[in-house]
């Protein structure tokens, strides 16, 4: 026997520990679990490091209440296969009670009204730790997180004093009301995510693979044809074969025309692409610092 | 051949090529996407440069960006057929030789620059002290902008016979010497023709196959005890798991064991990766152990070997580099983080203080500032089970916590 991990075994291994010490250091984690492929990875990997026993925490969906259809069925599904218990925090109801505000205009999103939902629900819950599938490759200001993020008492992030975070010692100690963030598959690339799913047989929303949709076609991004979708003079709706490679609102996410309907043609894609997953990602393109800016103020 | 994990660090300031090799890295091996590259152009071409500023792409941070400067470390990731690769990208100024420490102390390796028209300067001496420090394993010396002295040999000869004369005085396993021009790609990922008198590897050739697994202790059993797995169900109804992440070493069923500090002893009954039970594992797994007995055994604790053990003591003496705002002095009290164990201690000594630009011991400090080095004696409140940080480097390692702030402020080495 050779005394080697792949670089997966070791991405996993590494996950499992941050995962462990997350639950081992504060009274009351959650997983913030959005439908996503790397929320559901997240949870994958939460079930082996329990195993055999249940997740020892909830799941938290921040429901923008424009959902994929796809994504609630799978999401209620999954819960009860694993047999966790899920908390929804929802932004329609934030909005509501006065504390969220719904965005106006053609380009309007629930993206910011997601940072106070989120932290009420953080709040209302009492979680100390919210564990979030968050790589540092997605996005450059994501490239700066640290496994244990510190979140002060108005879940604010500051990027400028982050605690130093050396081996794997991980320091989650904070003051009464402040709580963390932690993001276990860090070190995680798109491409990792795609293998390990392949490898572990992990179940994914039908979305991320090729189907036909109803879309519109705005700037360089398809966006999916939806009660909640406003058209601009002179878009029209089309039907095209799509997939999904992020999943998140449904306003925001844009689809691209792919006729990948297994995870081989997936991998293959994604070996080949020419841009970032998070390119069509209305939400990051708002400017240079959009990320941060948001991340700053509580996003996730 | 599995395809494995390197992680390895970069150290460096704005002149001498720093971002530029990692650009090159990125790029020649196809690692950069089309709108990164898009945003990337826009963004050097706002700042009036006539090519691209592969800095932009691990300057994450605003203010980085607008002040052009590296604060944090960066983490970028990039892959070959044969290898994955994590680069902890850190600035190399000795104002942030904290930020070199924390990314030097995963790393299997670390590159360090040179430029070929400078030879060994104190930023060298001190970003190879780092990593003798932290004992990274692999030392890659690049000997950068061989463009800039006509591709001669004889200078990079001459660089090389200066760094191994000072780096014997160092305590680094494995180290050798690249030319390299990041800026026109030579040797980094593609051989040079213009230096047909080198016959070693290129960067990337290097980077694929420096022997990872070699370097984890795979003698020394340790296995700190993050959580206790009890799942209370009628299928697992008497389950009772250890879960961890192996430190070092090899565990098997049926090995006899004992868990520290209680001494009590055992045999490991099974082993399990999530729903798979193991005849054997090792480090760096992440696992569950269920033991023959039913002894006492909770987060904090260790199980090692019992033909095997760990020292254990309540006075240590170690290699701190010192992270904290405020400084230290002597007797002042504060958390201690070691494996998955908590604890406090009070500083009883400073021993000698490390002169980062002469490399020179200074004797006689009573207070450390931020990113000052110097070995310490202190004492815990509890006995530690620990082995040298130079025999390994996960159960050597630890952080002082300020007991106010909660923030980190040091990063321990034992000895």
């Amino acid at each position: 026997m050779s005394y080697r991990l792949s670089f997966l075994e070791e991405l996993e291994a590494e996950s499992i520990h941050v995962i462990r010490e997350a639950y081992a250091q504060f009274e009351n984690p959650c997983i913030l679990f959005s439908g996503g492929k790397d929320s559901i990875v997240l949870t994958h990997l939460a079930l082996k490091a329990f195993y055999p026993a249940r997740i020892p925490f909830p799941l938290v969906h921040i429901d923008t209440g424009h959902n994929f259809e796809e994504t609630m069925t799978f999401r209620d599904a999954l819960v009860k296969r694993i047999g966790a218990t899920l908390i929804v925090g929802s932004v329609q109801e934030a909005i509501n009670k006065g504390f969220a505000h719904d965005e106006k205009g053609v380009s309007a999103s629930r993206n910011t009204a997601q940072i106070p939902t989120l932290l009420d629900t953080i709040e209302k819950h009492k979680f100390d730790a919210a564990m979030g599938g968050a790589r540092r490759d997605e996005e450059k200001a994501r490239a700066k997180e640290r496994f244990f993020s510190h979140r002060d008492e108005f879940g604010q992030w500051d990027p400028k004093n982050q605690r130093p975070e050396l081996w794997n010692l991980y320091n989650g100690r904070k003051n009464q009301g402040e709580h963390f963030r932690v993001f276990p598959i860090s070190n995680w690339t798109e491409m990792d995510i795609w293998n390990y799913i392949k490898k572990e047989n992990i179940q994914l929303p039908s979305l991320y693979f090729s189907h036909e949709r109803e879309v519109v076609r705005r700037g360089d991004t398809l966006l999916a044809n939806s009660p909640f979708l406003t058209l601009k003079p002179n878009e029209k709706i089309t039907k095209e074969v799509v997939r999904f490679r992020t999943i998140g609102d449904l306003t925001i996410t844009g689809a691209i025309e792919s006729k990948a309907h297994t995870l081989d043609e997936i991998i293959a894609e994604v070996a080949t692409a020419k841009d970032t997953e998070r390119g069509n990602r209305a939400d990051d393109q708002r400017s240079e610092a959009a990320m941060e800016e948001r991340k700053r103020e509580g996003y996730f | 051949m599995k395809e494995e994990l390197l992680r390895f660090t970069t150290a460096g300031s704005v002149d001498d090529g720093k971002s530029t090799l990692i650009g090159r890295l990125l790029y020649d091996s196809k690692s950069i996407f089309q709108d990164q590259l898009a945003s990337l152009e826009a963004a050097s071409k706002r700042k009036g440069l006539d090519e691209i500023d592969f800095s932009l792409l691990t300057d994450g941070l605003k203010d980085e960006r607008e002040q052009g400067i590296t604060i944090d470390v960066a983490y970028r990731y990039f892959s070959t057929p044969k290898r994955k690769f994590i680069i902890a990208d850190t600035p190399g100024h000795i104002q942030y030789t904290r930020n070199m420490v924390t990314g030097a102390s995963t790393a299997n390796a670390a590159l360090i620059l040179i430029d070929a028209r400078n030879g060994v300067v104190e930023q060298t001496k001190r970003h190879s002290y780092i990593a003798s420090l932290l004992q990274i394993p692999h030392v890659i010396v690049c000997i950068n902008k061989m463009d800039l002295v006509n591709y001669d040999q004889s200078q990079f000869d001459k660089i090389k016979d200066q760094y191994q004369d000072f780096a014997a005085k160092l305590d680094i396993q494995d180290f050798k010497f690249i030319p390299i021009s990041a800026l026109k790609g030579d040797n980094v990922v593609n051989r040079s023709d213009k230096m047909s008198w080198y016959n070693g590897e290129t960067l990337l050739h290097s980077l694929e196959n420096i022997p990872v697994a070699n370097d984890i202790n795979h003698i020394d059993f340790r296995f700190p005890v993050q959580t206790v797995i009890r799942p209370h169900t009628s299928a697992h109804h008497d389950f009772r798991g250890y879960a961890g992440r192996i430190a070092s070493g090899i565990v098997r069923v049926g090995d006899e064991i004992t868990a520290i500090p209680s001494r009590l002893t055992s045999r490991v009954k099974t082993i399990h990766l999530a729903e798979n039970q193991l005849e054997e594992a090792f480090a760096p797994q992440s696992i569950c152990l269920e033991l023959e007995d039913d002894i006492d055994i909770s987060r904090g604790d260790m199980i090692v070997k019992t033909a095997n053990q760990p020292n254990q003591s309540q006075e240590l003496e170690a290699m701190v580099c010192w992270m904290g705002e405020n400084p230290m002095s002597l007797n002042g009290k504060f958390s201690f983080q070691h494996t998955s164990r908590v604890g406090k201690c009070v500083i009883k000594e400073i021993v000698y203080k490390i002169d980062l630009n002469e490399l020179k011991r200074n004797q006689g400090e009573s207070t450390l500032s931020k990113n000052d080095i110097a070995r310490i004696k202190l004492k815990t409140t509890t006995p530690l089970c620990f082995d040298a940080y130079r025999k390994n480097r996960s159960t050597g390692a630890f952080v002082l916590i300020d007991e106010f702030s909660n923030n980190t402020v040091a990063a321990g080495m034992l000895i």
